[in-house]
């Protein structure tokens, strides 16, 4: 018989084992699946985790690492803060895609006149964009005491609409030739979020998601905004007892990581991909939750989680290319990723003792 | 002699790290009221759990009327006539009184001969219950009296009562007795589980003593002194807190004319409290559980706000100041859950010593945090108050219920308070570490702070309160002198019998 | 713009269709929740219901046996929900986030070879006489089956809840599981079987949008249905008629938008689709205030201790 004991106290090794586990658990299940799809497994995994770090043409893909590594950090920490603490962002998408625009529209108010101003300015433009966009359901929750998980949600869609009605209206290029979409900032000097050292994928953006990493790390560890934060998410009511204001912390968690996911969308809009389009947001709103509990909502562990999540779009890109693996594919690997992760953290609150209880 | 209603043979049940029961043996009677008699951890509820199906032994055999008996559920055990009033966890506070007695049956009748059943159940045994009354209404005694309703509606051999008495003011506790013995006198058996030594001697015609999950002792309660069983119950004899002769100084905090909606849909409300309490007094707050009293702690600590002037302190009024603001100025607070409102359950030690300890211990500076401080901090309390734990980076929550509450209260009392507020400081908590608890309290007053300890357990609140006042549905009686005042007098001042009445014999 | 181009008769038809697919799904959810357990995965078991529907329909030409296979898939995916709650005892809401994140993955990958494809069609009951009467006939009596499905089986739900002892004994779980645990209910399974049944309406009503109301597969087509429907549970005080009410409502806020659209109303397209969205969150702001009849043990999981 299988039975579940919780363990006196949360097991540290299980902590940090469990992520690993659950990444072989999800190359073994993952594998099976590609098989399942007629490709071949074991070159698949490969493909996905090993070519872009050591293969044939790594002197690409590893700069590529950063670019899609960084949106993913910065909204994975701004994530874990507020899911620490049980406050439930999960419509980072629509903060991110708010973000870039008014990020990008900040800047293009200006074109095409070239000072060293306008980056900075817009970057401020894009964190507040994401800051107001994540404030509705903050004020909301506050106020009315709504649930922030639908209305993030929903506003996810409203953005998306009005990511649309921008590209084909307000910041479309008026020397576009009709297509859809906004100006290319890359074209733009000022506005161009460039590489900081050519080559290497480093851009304003991984510098921003790497403060994020320390100044998380220092504000759950070493202050007391941190402490409230972890003490509110473990006991609401020895939070409130120990003098927490719920509500400061509701707008604090929601604003920062709406600014964090505001700036992801800045740095991307204005380097990576360039210009306000229909379609430039792929996902990494919804991809950081992923990132955020792989990270065990740790800021380290977010850092490196956000490096191997970032791995597998860039392996399945390369696998889609060679091995005609379906695009899908990669998500369902790593929505899998995160079911076993779930599963697996079992083992840090409980034993699994088989047969009789024994006597201690 | 005949063969006893339900005989348990050598009952053992261990946990990973403890033998909750070990080879415990005992008959009960046919008619008999059996007393089970133990401290908090003696192992008392696993074993009746295990009578009820809810936990299976791991060895030993239960015989009913002679026939082996192995219930796999509590369903089972309702079938062979075992009933069970719980203490805690067993009524459903958004459904109406049918409806939780309904779920407790096997075959309810259809919704109206079963209320009809309900009234007349009810009044027989001086018990009324309106059974359309939504549950989380109800107060703690008639939420009782359901589960009572819920036991007789299936006429039960044996009935269990696990801590009855607890939620009851005394009048009514006398009322329930004539109950049970009604019960008795039709044949039905009891098996009366409580550490309330005169309650026992009153009620039961044999006793069964547990210590550490061991039958310890066996004794006929009337032909034993409530002393003796102490010391069966409790293994050694206990040291009664030492209470010095202490000068009350000038009024430290009070409360004038407070009134408080209730926080939930469940809540009780607080109703025109009036109190004063001054340096060096401590002031007993008694009450059954559910009156009001995490309502008045909540005020007192500043996790609920009211008009400034509400509250006072030093004349000073507080009432709109929160938890830390309040702890700045030396008022501090003990709530009564340990886990989950007075201590976080994953956090260590040291993280929970952070939890109040921030302002007065000097333990952050600018928002940033003290953590080697604040070890030491945990330490000092380990220490002063005897916590058993291998250390401060334990979880709280691998702590035993006496020694975190020795730790929550430590950390009050060592952060040296003008004002300290507990609330139900010794609940579930074994005999020796209450006892230190109390005398803590004592020792902290003789230094000249004024405690206002909210508690349940009355022979705890004489032992050591100066005055006495009781919480009944939200309002707190006038405060009178501790000492003298009778049974009969406390009893009025927590509500009489709230409308209950002598079974019809 | 012509605003006459709208038929009222057909308006109304036209929104009890769109209405189904949220009916069926809060419905689902209203009992999961009810059982005391917080499923935030309805989006991601309603689009593998979609796909599951649609695949199934298409290859054995049979929308019947679609539905069927819908409502498997929908519980299949809660299965796993289950384990990671019920067993693992992972947190409510991650695990419905991650039931939904692989849910469009899953989707995505077995709808491939399906974009573009036609399903067969399921046909509209016919009753002579009285689909035929002007007005009322095709408002009341002229779509298929699965719609009047949708209302049984609110109707059968509100009965269970109500009057039956099943019902009482799923509110009991809901309400306070170790209550119900002492006296000897198996809460596990209770919610075990609630997840389920969820899970199954979820599918049902994933499938109702590729194989009647719309009636194609594309990637990501509930497009939020889901999380609409876990909206409409909170709108309905978890009262299995206010959560129709809400339904044909929301139904209503899609269809008059979708003629607007057509219409040529001033109003830009984008602006006009996000409506159904921002009136859910309206609408969620209005009724948040009152939360006394949520299951008092929603989304907390039980572990039966010593």
């Amino acid at each position: 018989m299988i039975r579940l004991e919780k363990r006196p106290q949360p097991s540290r090794a299980w902590s940090m084992a469990t992520p690993l586990v659950a990444v072989l658990a999800t190359m073994i299940f993952g594998g099976l699946l590609f098989a399942a799809l007629g490709k071949p497994p074991v070159e698949a995994i490969r493909t996905i985790f090993w070519e872009p770090l050591f293969g044939e043409f790594s002197f690409y893909y590893r700069p590529q690492l950063l670019v899609k590594g960084a949106p993913l950090v910065l909204i994975a920490i701004g994530l874990s803060l507020g899911f620490r603490a049980g406050i439930w962002n999960i419509g980072a998408e629509g903060q991110y895609i708010m973000g870039a625009i008014c990020g990008a529209g900040a800047g293009l108010a200006f074109y095409p006149a070239e000072s060293f101003l306008i980056f900075p300015l817009m970057v401020v433009a894009g964190a507040l964009g994401g800051w107001a966009w994540a404030m509705i359901p903050a004020v909301l929750k506050t106020r009315f005491g709504t649930n922030e998980i639908l209305v993030s949600l929903m506003l996810v869609y409203v953005a998306e609409q009005f990511l649309a009605s921008v590209s084909l209206g307000l910041l479309k290029n008026p020397e576009g030739f009709g297509f859809p979409g906004s100006r290319n900032l890359q074209a733009w000097d000022s506005a161009h979020n460039a590489e900081l050292i050519a080559g290497t994928g480093m851009h304003w953006g991984v510098v921003a998601a790497l403060i994020a990493v320390i100044f998380a790390y220092v504000l759950l560890n070493r202050h007391m905004t941190g402490y409230h934060i972890r003490l509110t998410g473990e006991a609401p009511r020895a939070a409130r007892f120990a003098g927490v204001n719920p509500t400061r912390l509701v707008l604090f968690c929601l604003g920062t990581s709406g600014a964090l996911a505001g700036l992801a969308g800045l740095f991307e809009v204005s380097g990576p991909s360039g210009q306000v389009s229909i379609d430039f947001n792929v996902g990494y709103g919804f991809t950081a939750i992923i990132v955020a509990f792989l990270g065990r909502l740790h800021p380290v562990g977010i850092l490196l989680a956000g490096g191997l999540m970032a791995l597998t779009y860039i392996g399945g890109d390369i696998a889609q290319s060679n091995l005609q693996l379906p695009a899908a594919a990669i998500q369902v690997f790593q929505g899998m990723l995160l079911f076993f992760l779930l599963a697996f953290d079992l083992l840090t609150n409980f034993r699994i003792a088989i047969g009789k209880p024994e006597v201690a | 002699m005949s063969v006893p209603l339900l005989s348990l043979q050598g009952l053992t049940k261990a946990y990973p790290g403890v033998v909750a029961n070990d080879t415990v043996s005992f008959d009960i009677g046919e008619g008999e009221v059996h007393a089970l008699l133990g401290e908090n951890g003696a192992g008392k509820s696993t074993l009746v759990k295990m009578i009820y199906g809810l936990v299976k032994p791991d060895s030993g055999k239960m015989l009913l009327r002679g026939q082996p008996y192995e219930p796999a559920e509590p369903r089972q055990a309702r079938a062979d006539g075992i009933a069970m009033v719980f203490q805690h966890f067993s009524l459903f506070d958004a459904l109406n009184v049918a409806e939780n007695i309904a779920l407790g049956m096997e075959n309810p009748p259809e919704m109206r001969d079963l209320a009809a059943r309900i009234r007349e159940v009810s009044e027989t045994y001086g018990l009324p219950l309106d059974p359309y009354r939504t549950v989380g209404d109800l107060s703690a005694g008639e939420r009782q009296r359901v589960e009572i309703i819920r036991c007789l509606l299936q006429d039960p051999k044996l009935l269990i009562m696990d801590e009855p008495t607890s939620v009851l003011t005394p009048q009514e506790v006398e009322i329930l007795f004539k109950t049970l013995q009604k019960l008795q006198s039709e044949g039905t058996s009891i098996l009366y589980i409580s550490h309330k030594l005169e309650e026992i001697r009153t009620l039961c015609d044999h006793a069964t003593i547990l210590r550490l999950g061991k039958n310890v002792g066996e004794c006929t309660p009337s032909e034993t002194s409530a002393r003796d069983m102490a010391e069966l119950m409790v293994g050694s004899s206990l040291q009664t807190p030492q209470r010095g002769a202490r000068d009350f100084g000038e009024v430290a905090m009070d409360i004038t004319g407070l009134s408080v909606p209730a926080p939930s849909a469940f809540g009780t409300a607080l109703k025109n409290v009036h109190l004063t309490v001054r340096k060096g007094e401590i002031l007993g707050i008694g009450g059954v559980a559910g009156n009001g009293q995490d309502e008045l702690l909540g005020v007192l600590s500043g996790e609920t706000l009211t008009e400034a002037d509400a509250v006072k302190l030093h004349g000073q009024p507080i009432g709109k100041l929160g938890p830390t603001a309040r702890r700045k100025l030396g008022v501090l607070a003990a709530p009564e859950e340990r886990l989950g409102h007075a201590a976080a359950p994953d956090m260590s030690l040291t993280e929970n010593a952070m939890l109040t300890g921030s302002v007065r211990e000097g333990l952050e500076k600018n928002g940033f945090l003290d953590w080697g401080k604040t070890k030491e901090f945990a330490e000092r309390i380990i220490k002063a108050f005897d916590v058993r734990t291998p250390g401060p980076g334990n979880a709280a929550r691998s702590l035993s219920g006496g020694n975190l509450q020795k730790f929550v209260i430590g950390r009050e009392v060592l952060q040296d308070p003008d004002v300290l507020v507990v609330n139900q400081p010794t609940w579930g908590v074994d005999a020796a570490a209450a006892a230190a608890i109390r005398q803590s309290l004592l020792d902290l007053a003789a230094k000249g702070a004024a405690v206002i300890c909210i508690s349940q357990d009355l022979d705890e609140l004489m032992e050591i309160s100066d005055s006495f006042a009781a919480l009944n549905e939200g309002r707190l009686s006038a405060p009178r002198e501790a000492a003298g005042l009778t049974v009969d007098e406390i009893g009025l001042m927590m509500g009489g019998a709230h409308g209950m009445e002598v079974a019809h014999v | 713009m012509d605003l006459s181009a709208i038929n009222p008769v057909l308006l109304i038809a036209s929104l009890m269709v769109a209405a189904t697919p949220l009916l069926l799904a809060a419905i689902g959810e209203l009992v999961v929740e009810k059982a005391g357990v917080l499923n935030l995965g309805v989006e991601g078991m309603m689009i593998v219901g979609a796909i599951a529907g649609f695949a199934t329909a298409v290859e054995s030409g049979s929308p019947f046996l679609g539905f069927i296979a819908a409502a498997i898939a929908g519980a299949a995916l809660s299965i796993l929900f289950a384990i990671l709650t019920q067993f693992a005892q992972a947190n409510q809401v991650a695990s419905g986030l991650s039931l939904t994140l692989f849910g469009l993955g899953l989707s995505a990958l077995m709808g491939q070879s399906y974009v573009g494809v036609k399903p067969p069609r399921m046909g509209d009951i016919h009753i002579p006489g009285l689909s035929d009467l002007p007005v009322i006939g095709p408002i009341l009596f002229g779509h298929d089956i699965i719609l009047y499905f949708g209302i049984i089986l609110t109707a059968a739900v509100w009965w269970m809840l109500k009057y039956s002892r099943i019902g009482l004994v799923l509110r009991a779980v809901g309400e306070n599981h170790d209550a119900a645990h002492a006296l000897g209910y198996k809460v596990l399974k209770i919610r075990l079987a609630a997840i389920m049944f969820g899970g199954a309406c979820a599918g049902l009503g994933g499938a109702y949008i590729s194989l009647i109301r719309v009636p194609q597969w594309t990637e990501g087509m509930t497009a939020g249905i889901g999380w609409i429907a876990l909206a409409l549970v909170v709108f309905a005080s978890w009262k299995p008629w206010r959560a129709l009410l809400g339904a044909y409502l929301f139904g209503g806020v899609t269809v008059v938008q979708l003629n607007l659209q057509a219409a040529g109303v001033a109003i830009p397209v984008e602006y006009l689709a996000m409506s159904p969205y921002l009136i859910t969150i309206l609408v969620l702001v209005i009724l948040s205030a009152d939360k006394s009849s949520a299951p008092a043990a929603l989304g907390r999981n039980f572990h039966a201790s010593r």
